[in-house]
Order: structure tokens, then C-alpha cells, then sequence
């Protein structure tokens, strides 16, 4: 068997094709789903993609979490439902409040994009068991509003609980505090990061690279053997 | 208050000496007496926007088209040629079923005026002619010219086209993967923003711009309509800017409409989705976009390449400003919105999608089965035209034209005999100054502001030398495309360096492995009313003509961009040429990056004493004289040909072609790119200088693993194309051997520091 994976399209979204191309590849099955459907279709976790949901206006996100598909996630996340956020998906998730912290526009107040260095800070969550910690991939980076932010409480707690899932490496893109790319929830089941993985998984396309495949295996593992 | 009464063609024919305000909306007095004389009475004010619009410079390609026509006349046989010149893009089969449609616009003038909305519309509204020949967008590319880099207007000027490009393109999720970045000061009041897109659609997806079956229904559907870049068409892209000045709405109202339009990507996001599952469903029977002269455009071509006539009812467009005069909506420029003819039995389906994505979707009319164009406005019929007399049968002008006094002068100034270098010394400064200066310099701070990975197909990007794109994923089917000018080489000579701007990017096309296919074109000149000008126009167009049957690639479309000038001064004339190319399995694409140290480095083609127009002679001596880069079209064929078998069966491991600033320009880029130096030899019969910096053409510099290196080089020798081993790729420098070395380091910090300190 193997397991459906969902993908939301809202009006703005641009990697949708892209994340269900990479769900294909990792082995699993995609499912597109549609904003303004509650029904999540019985998909086994949920991918929120990159794009400029509604433009981008009003803040990244912030129309996007009021979505009718958004009712039945947040409530399913909470339950447990593994859910990747990339890029506006991570914007999502932190106006959805499933993740903690905010993204505000990059310092240099330019759209970036980027080959970008990170580092796998925590392996054991839903999406990232197939990396080890510590590990160093590239993954590119493309965004507007990628600068990570969050009170100091929150950031000394992320720390603290190891729940800063990714770090910038060599070079910060966007000004995030403390380097960081990407968190997860306390359960694990529940992670965004500004970086793309769905560009990071064909050897001959993008960068080259297949350095964000792990991220659509992991999921597959994770589902298949639970 | 009192109002007028409508003006309806009842009104026109009853009031024959109302004057009406046509030299304000850019018509010339014998312009106006032709409208005149084909309606047979003065036309309502309705009428006339529609017929100034259309008949604009930009619109009706007035000046150009008795030159254009040889694109048509000397287009070489091509069995590719899916939909040619006339379309809102050409389509060009690439094989496997597909079909390929792309093409280059101009978005110069508004750029100028308001650099972010200038040119983010300009993205959109090339993206929407590919949407409307029913392809779905994949890639953008963008060429870019600007005055000199230090000068204060071009960090106004810059940035903003750059944020707009990027704005606009990575909200739309197009990969941006190719165009150039000059600096000139010829382009200081007036940069050039062209813009060009290309779309993948299957063989029978193919729509076209008509307006055929009586009762079928005409909607308009996207943004609402504004009072967004009205007389836009005829005010800005037709008129210098001195001109511009003293436009009016054509209405009598005091207020000055903005004549440049704004954007709004998400709504053209929306747009694309709504149109290509409309398309899926085979719902459109007909589709056109509106950019320049909006509605008066959409509604005039749709009726006129149909087979009947096409009623219309103003009053149901959708307005964002409901005091919008009929005049108005018909000029309005707004962004975002497209027209499409539909079966009555489809028309519910047709709204239901649009319904979906949030699109707002208005029936307005409908195809008669006349031949009149009416449109009709509070009950009246406020237009009434052959719809072919408006978007076809425009002024056609034989403007003189006369090659300049100057010409003889500045060819006679020749490069050649500048001073050069004396000492290995001197070499290794100027090499170094040059790959620094603006136009050689890295432009990573400006790509990397554009997305190029989106849709997961993006094989190659900039700084390759063409941007590539997988079109299947099972058979590795893709295409690739490159655009290319040097106006300084067409100042000197515009027949021949129209024909090096197509040269270079047949060229960078087969680089990358690419067999080229066809062209499309951006011809940027100044004021058409100059005879000098007119003169390299039409010898530009003659050079592309001539060029384009010799090397088998037909011209598919493209955009004529006149009057960029600053007062009396014109930008040298530059022809941009876009090359598509296809390419049967991506996996066998050839990057510019050096790949493994070892391998040897070969020169492919003749290298002459060539500078004039040259990256170094400006560079070093600020001068632009004597004549381009010789071209053999020939020779041009012969090296794609090689190039492009070496790719395919695996002899080299990279490649990048040599154009402005030479082999050593090419040599750095591949060794900053890969990570890994050269060293070099100069070969026996050239002296160091012409080796490293002369600009001939039909030249390319390629990495051989030594495993290839005699099938590669009986294979040039066997088809008779000189090839000259100069090195080997190796080490941490560029070593020059018995002239200079310079470090990978050094020549880091030169190539890739330049534009931020300038700009950032």
C-alpha cells in the first residue's frame, strides 16, 4: 500500500503541481484538494504549498487560513494529521496559529531567490526522519516575506524544545532571528520552512540537487509503516 | 447640470461639423479625413477612440510594416511553422505532439514613466497573448537595457523595473530563466523593458483570435474595467514624451487619466487557471487579450479574422469606476482581462469556471452574422464600423529614409587602431577592468530576484546562455531560448548587427545543445519621422530577414518599438532577437560551468582583429567606432550543427559561446560558474590580445574529456570546422601562460561585485 498525500490548491497557489510531481516521485500518492472543499478526502497528511495565496494581500497567509479546506485541517492537524507548510504554506500554518511565530518581509526588502544552505536540526519529525541531525542540504529558496520572527520567550522555548526543525547556514537570506528556516510543532506532525523541497527532488532539474526528496520519503515511511 | 446628448452614429451623421478632438488622440489630419471617408460621415466619439487606438503607431505598425513584410516574404520553408506573423504569438511544433507558442514585446515607454507598473504590466501582458493561443505559460525572459549603470536616473529606473518584473512574474509562477541586462547611455531617458514569454500547449490546443457563428456569445472576463492606461496605445508608446505631456482623455474631462496601467498578478493567476481549464473543456470558440486599446482592440480583431459581424453592449462591462464614459471603457487599458467567444450551450459551463477561480465573467455581446462592428451604450448605437477598417486597414506609411551623413564618419573611426595593451601587465588590468565593468559583470543581484525554479522544469537559467525547459517528463522532450542585441554593433551597422543579435542567439541556443527552431523579435528604434532612423530600421529588418532564411528559422511574431528617443536624440538601434529551440532529451543539455578539472579546452571557429563595437573598446577607451564583428551565417550553422551533435553524444562537458568581451569573458564566467580555473595557451599566429578580447562571431569555447578528445576532434575536422585546443581546465586561477595569472578570488570579487555596489 501507499499512502495519499494531499495537496491544497488556493487561488494564488503555484507549486501545487510541482509538491504533487514530488509526492509521485518520493513513491506516494497525491491528491489535489480544493480550497474551498472542507472534505480533506481522507488523504493521510496534508502538503500546503508555495505560491502567493490571494496575492499575498493583506499579509502572506493571512486570507489563505480562513479557507473552508482550513476548518477541517486545523482541526485534523491538532489530531495529529501530519501537515507540511512550504514557503506561503509555512505562512499559513503561523496564521493558522498551528505553528508558532511570524514571517515578515525579507530585511533586505527584496524578493530572493537562492541555492540556500541549511542545517537539519531535528530529524524526528513527521517529515524529516529520512535526514540525520545535523545534517547540512541545500534546498532552494525563493520568497518575498521569508524574515522569521518571534518573541524571545518563544524563541528561547523553540530551542529549548528542538523545535527549530531547519537553520540557515553560511549565509541568512532574509534576516530570520536566530537563523531559522523552519519549526515544527510539539508533536512533530505539524512543520514549515521557507525553503522549497519540492524543487529539490529531480537530478537534472532546478539545482541539480535531489537534497529535498527525504522530506516526501520520511512521510511515506512514517505512513506506510504506522 | 446639463448634459450632452449621447453621441450616437444617428447624432454623427446629423451633426457633420462637430469637431472632434482627433489630434489630441495622436490622429493626423489626413488620418482623420480617412476615417471620414470610410464611414461616410464624421465618427461619434466612441468611433474615433476606437480608430485612434488602432491606428496608432503601436497598434497598427504604421511605419514598420512596409519593412516587415520581408519576414513574411523571405520566411525560409519550416515545417515547425505551426501559426505564424499576425497571431497574438507565433506556434511552432517542437515534436511528441507538442507545440511551442513565445514571442518578445516591448514595454519601453511605460517603464520610463513608472518603472515597477511599467514593467510588471509589460510581463503580464505578454504572458496573456501566450494564455490566448491556448498554451499554458512556462517560462519568462526579460531584456533589459538601461542608461549608464553610475547614472543617478538608472538606480531610480532599475530597481523598480527589476521588483516589477519580479513582482509580477513570480506571483504568476513563472519561471524566469533568461534575457540580458546593458548599460548604455543612449538608453539613459529611455530604457528598454522588453519582456518576452513562452507557452506549451498539445498540437490540437491551438486557438486562435476570431470571432466566428452567428449567436455565439462574446464574454469578457478578469478584472473590471477602469480608467487605467487610457490612450496608453495611442499616447504613450506613439508619442515622445513631449507629446505625451498634452494627453487628454478625448472626453472633454478636466482630470488626466493615468496613462500607465497597474497590475495585479493574482487576478491574472486566477486568469490563467480559468482560461486553460476552460480550454480543457474545449469550451472557446475564439480568444483574444486586452492590452494596448483594450476592448477596441479585442472587439475589432475578434470580428474582423471571423466570419461575421459582432454585436456589443457597453453598458454590461464591468466597471471599477462607474463615471467611465463609453470613449473610455472602449480605450481603457486595465490589465488582467480577456475576451472569448463561446456557443450559447457552452456559456453556463464557460461562467461556472470562472465562478470557480473568482472571475468575474460578463456576457457583452454577441457574432452576428453581418459584417459591421456595433456597439451599443445606453440603447445607442454609439459604433458602427467594417470592424476590418479599424484593426486592419490602418495608414500605412512609406516614411523616407536615408542612411545618415554621420555613418561613413563613425565607420571610418576604427577600433582597431585604438591603443592596446603593451605590456602583459597592461593585459592583465584591462582583462580584469573589463570583467567588472557593468555589462560583463555578474547580474546574479538582479536574477536572483526573479524565481526560476517554479513549476519544477527549469533545466537551465541564467547566467547559461540559454534558459531551457522540460516540456515531458517521461521522454525528456524540451526548449530552449535565448534573446540577444548589441546595439552598438547595429549603430555601426544595423543590416549586419541585426544579423549578429539573431547570430548570438542561434548560437547560445545550440550551446546548450538546442537544435534553434524560430524567432521571435523586439525591434527597438527611435523616431520613425527621422529619416537616419527610418534607415536602420529598414536595414535592420532587411539584415534579420535575410538572416532568418539563410540560417532556416522563420521569423513568428514580435513587436516593433519606435519613438525612444530623448528629445532629438535617438537610443542606438537595437534589434532584440529571441531564438527557440528544441532539444530531444534535456538530460544531454551543455552548461556554460566548467565540470572537471583535466579536461581539455577547445576554441571553435576563426578569431580576427575584431573590436569595433566591442565590450574593450568600451570598456577601455569609451569609443564606438568602425565596423561589428564580420557574420558568416554559414559558419553560424556549421558550429550549432557541431555543438549540438557533441551534446548529444556526449563529447563535451560544457560550453559557452563567445560574443561582447570575448574568450576571456566566456573562459571566466565558465570557471566562476564551476568553480574551477584554466590554463591557458595562446595558439600559434594570434598574439595574446586578440586572442583573449576580440569579439568575432561564430565562435564557441568547449570543455573535452580527454576520452572524447579524437571523436571530437575528427568530427570537426571531418565537417571542416576549425578548432583550436587552448588549454585545459584546471586549478584555482586563470593562468594566461607567458602573459598574466589572475585568481579565481580576484576575478570573484571584480565580476560579482559590481552591480551591488552600484545598485544595492
Amino acid at each position: 500500500m501507499t499512502a495519499r498525500i494531499g495537496v491544497v490548491t488556493f487561488p494564488g497557489s503555484l507549486d501545487d503541481r510541482d509538491t504533487q510531481r514530488a509526492i509521485r516521485l518520493a513513491g506516494a500518492e497525491p491528491v489535489a484538494l480544493w480550497h474551498k472543499d472542507k472534505d480533506l478526502h481522507q488523504v493521510d497528511a496534508v502538503v500546503l504549498c508555495g505560491g502567493f495565496s490571494y496575492g499575498d494581500y493583506l499579509r502572506a497567509g493571512a486570507i489563505a487560513r480562513f479557507s473552508p479546506v482550513m476548518e477541517t485541517l486545523i482541526e485534523q492537524a491538532k489530531a495529529g494529521l501530519p501537515v507540511l507548510g512550504i514557503c506561503n504554506g509555512f505562512q499559513i500554518l503561523t496564521e493558522a496559529h498551528l505553528l508558532p511565530g511570524t514571517m515578515l518581509r525579507n530585511d533586505h526588502l527584496h524578493f530572493i531567490c537562492r541555492d540556500q544552505k541549511l542545517r537539519v536540526e531535528n530529524a524526528e519529525t513527521s517529515w524529516t526522519t529520512d535526514y540525520t541531525a545535523g545534517q547540512e542540504i541545500h534546498i532552494p529558496l525563493k520568497n518575498n516575506d521569508g524574515q522569521y520572527v518571534a518573541d524571545e520567550y518563544t524563541l528561547d522555548k523553540l530551542e529549548a524544545e528542538g523545535r527549530v526543525a531547519f537553520r540557515y547556514l553560511d549565509f541568512n537570506p532574509n534576516g530570520s532571528q536566530r537563523d531559522i528556516a523552519g519549526v515544527t510543532n510539539e508533536a512533530g506532525n505539524v512543520v514549515g520552512l521557507m525553503p522549497h523541497p519540492e524543487h529539490a527532488v529531480e537530478p537534472l532539474i532546478g539545482t541539480g540537487r535531489t537534497d529535498g526528496l527525504p522530506f516526501f520519503t520520511s512521510i511515506l515511511k512514517k505512513l506506510v509503516n504506522a | 447640470m446639463s448634459r450632452t446628448p449621447l453621441d450616437t452614429v444617428e447624432h454623427a451623421a446629423a451633426t457633420p461639423d462637430v469637431e472632434l478632438p482627433w489630434a489630441e488622440l495622436g490622429l493626423k489630419k489626413d488620418e482623420y479625413e480617412r476615417v471620414v471617408e470610410i464611414l461616410g460621415r464624421r465618427p461619434t466619439g466612441a468611433e474615433l477612440a476606437m480608430y485612434s487606438v488602432m491606428w496608432s503607431e503601436h497598434c497598427s505598425y504604421k511605419s514598420s510594416k512596409v519593412h516587415l513584410r520581408q519576414f513574411g516574404e523571405k520566411a525560409p520553408q519550416s515545417d515547425a511553422l505551426l501559426v505564424g506573423i499576425g497571431e497574438n504569438a507565433g506556434v511552432v511544433d517542437v515534436g511528441q505532439g507538442y507545440a511551442v507558442t513565445f514571442k518578445v514585446e516591448s514595454h519601453n515607454h511605460p517603464s520610463y514613466v513608472e518603472p515597477y507598473q511599467g514593467a510588471a504590466t509589460g510581463v503580464g501582458g505578454i504572458v496573456r497573448d501566450i494564455i490566448a493561443m491556448g498554451a499554458r505559460p512556462v517560462a519568462v525572459v526579460d531584456p533589459l537595457r538601461f542608461g549608464a549603470a553610475d547614472h543617478p536616473d538608472t538606480k531610480r529606473v532599475l530597481p523598480g523595473v527589476v521588483a516589477g518584473i519580479g513582482g509580477y512574474g513570480n506571483c504568476l509562477g513563472l519561471p524566469n530563466i533568461g534575457g540580458e541586462v546593458v548599460f548604455d547611455a543612449c538608453y539613459q531617458g529611455n530604457p528598454l523593458v522588453n519582456a518576452g514569454a513562452i507557452g506549451v500547449m498539445r498540437h490540437e490546443d491551438i486557438h486562435l483570435a476570431k470571432a466566428s457563428g452567428a449567436g455565439n456569445k462574446v464574454i469578457l472576463y478578469g478584472a473590471r474595467t477602469g480608467g487605467d492606461g487610457i490612450g496608453g496605445a495611442s499616447i504613450l508608446a506613439s508619442e515622445t514624451f513631449d507629446a505625451a505631456s498634452d494627453s487628454a482623455s478625448g472626453t472633454g474631462k478636466p482630470a488626466k487619466r493615468p496613462a500607465v496601467q497597474v497590475g495585479d498578478p493574482f487576478q491574472e493567476k486566477l486568469l490563467i487557471e480559468c482560461t486553460l481549464e476552460a480550454f480543457k473543456e474545449k469550451l472557446v470558440v475564439g480568444i483574444q487579450d486586452l492590452g494596448a486599446a483594450g476592448l477596441s482592440c479585442a472587439t475589432s480583431e475578434l470580428a474582423s479574422n471571423g466570419s461575421g459581424g459582432m454585436r456589443v453592449t457597453l453598458d454590461d462591462v464591468p466597471l471599477r469606476d462607474s463615471t467611465l464614459s463609453p470613449e473610455e471603457i472602449l480605450m481603457s487599458e486595465s490589465q488582467e482581462r480577456m475576451c472569448a467567444v463561446v456557443e450559447p450551450d457552452k456559456v453556463d459551463r464557460f461562467l461556472e469556471i470562472c465562478d470557480k477561480w473568482d472571475v468575474i465573467a460578463t456576457v457583452i455581446g454577441e457574432v452576428t452574422d453581418g459584417d459591421r462592428l456595433e456597439i451599443f451604450w445606453h440603447g445607442g448605437k454609439i459604433v458602427d464600423v467594417d470592424p476590418r477598417t479599424v484593426a486592419h486597414d490602418g495608414p500605412v506609411y512609406e516614411r523616407p529614409y536615408a542612411r545618415p551623413d554621420w555613418q561613413d564618419a563613425l565607420q571610418a573611426d576604427d577600433a582597431n587602431k585604438l591603443p592596446r595593451p603593451e605590456t602583459s601587465e597592461e593585459l592583465k588590468d584591462q582583462v580584469l577592468k573589463l570583467v567588472a565593468s557593468p555589462n560583463q559583470a555578474s547580474k546574479s543581484w538582479i536574477t536572483s530576484q526573479y524565481d526560476r525554479f517554479v513549476q519544477g522544469n527549469t533545466v537551465l537559467a541564467q547566467p547559461e546562455d540559454s534558459g531551457m525547459i522540460r516540456v515531458d517528463e517521461e521522454s525528456g522532450l524540451g526548449v530552449a531560448i535565448a534573446t540577444d542585441g548589441n546595439g552598438r554593433y547595429a549603430k555601426l551597422d544595423p543590416y549586419h548587427g541585426a544579423q549578429l543579435a539573431l547570430a548570438e542567439a542561434y548560437r547560445n541556443v545550440a550551446t546548450t545543445g538546442a537544435k534553434p527552431l524560430a524567432v521571435s523579435d523586439c525591434l527597438n528604434f527611435g523616431s520613425p519621422e527621422d529619416p537616419a532612423v527610418m534607415w536602420q530600421f529598414a536595414e535592420a529588418v532587411r539584415g534579420l530577414a535575410d538572416a532568418c532564411q539563410q540560417l532556416g528559422t522563420p521569423v513568428t511574431g514580435g513587436n516593433v518599438s519606435l519613438y525612444n528617443q530623448t528629445g532629438e536624440v535617438a537610443i542606438h538601434p537595437t534589434p532584440v532577437v529571441a531564438v527557440l529551440g528544441v532539444i530531444d532529451d534535456v538530460a544531454r543539455r551543455t552548461p556554460v560551468a566548467f565540470q572537471e578539472e583535466g579536461q581539455l579546452l577547445y576554441l571553435l571557429g576563426d578569431t580576427r582583429e575584431e573590436f569595433g563595437g566591442s565590450a574593450w573598446s568600451q570598456v577601455v577607451h569609451d569609443h564606438l567606432g568602425g565596423l561589428p564583428p564580420q557574420v558568416d551565417l554559414e559558419r553560424e550553422r556549421l558550429l550549432a550543427e557541431i555543438l549540438i551533435s557533441a551534446s548529444r553524444d556526449g563529447m563535451i562537458d560544457s560550453a559557452h559561446d563567445l560574443s561582447d568581451g570575448g574568450l576571456i569573458q566566456a573562459v571566466v564566467e565558465s570557471a566562476l560558474l564551476g568553480g574551477k580555473g584554466a590554463r591557458l595557451i595562446v595558439p600559434d599566429g594570434l598574439d595574446a590580445f586578440t586572442f583573449l578580447l576580440s569579439e568575432s562571431a561564430g565562435r564557441a569555447v568547449v570543455a573535452v574529456p580527454r576520452s572524447e578528445e579524437v571523436r571530437f576532434n575528427d568530427m570537426c575536422g571531418a565537417r571542416g570546422l576549425p578548432v583550436t585546443r587552448i588549454g585545459v581546465v584546471d586549478g584555482d586561477t586563470i593562468d594566461v601562460q607567458g602573459e598574466f595569472t589572475l585568481t579565481l578570488e580576484e576575478l570573484r570579487t571584480a565580476h560579482e561585485g559590481t552591480i551591488p555596489a552600484l545598485l544595492a
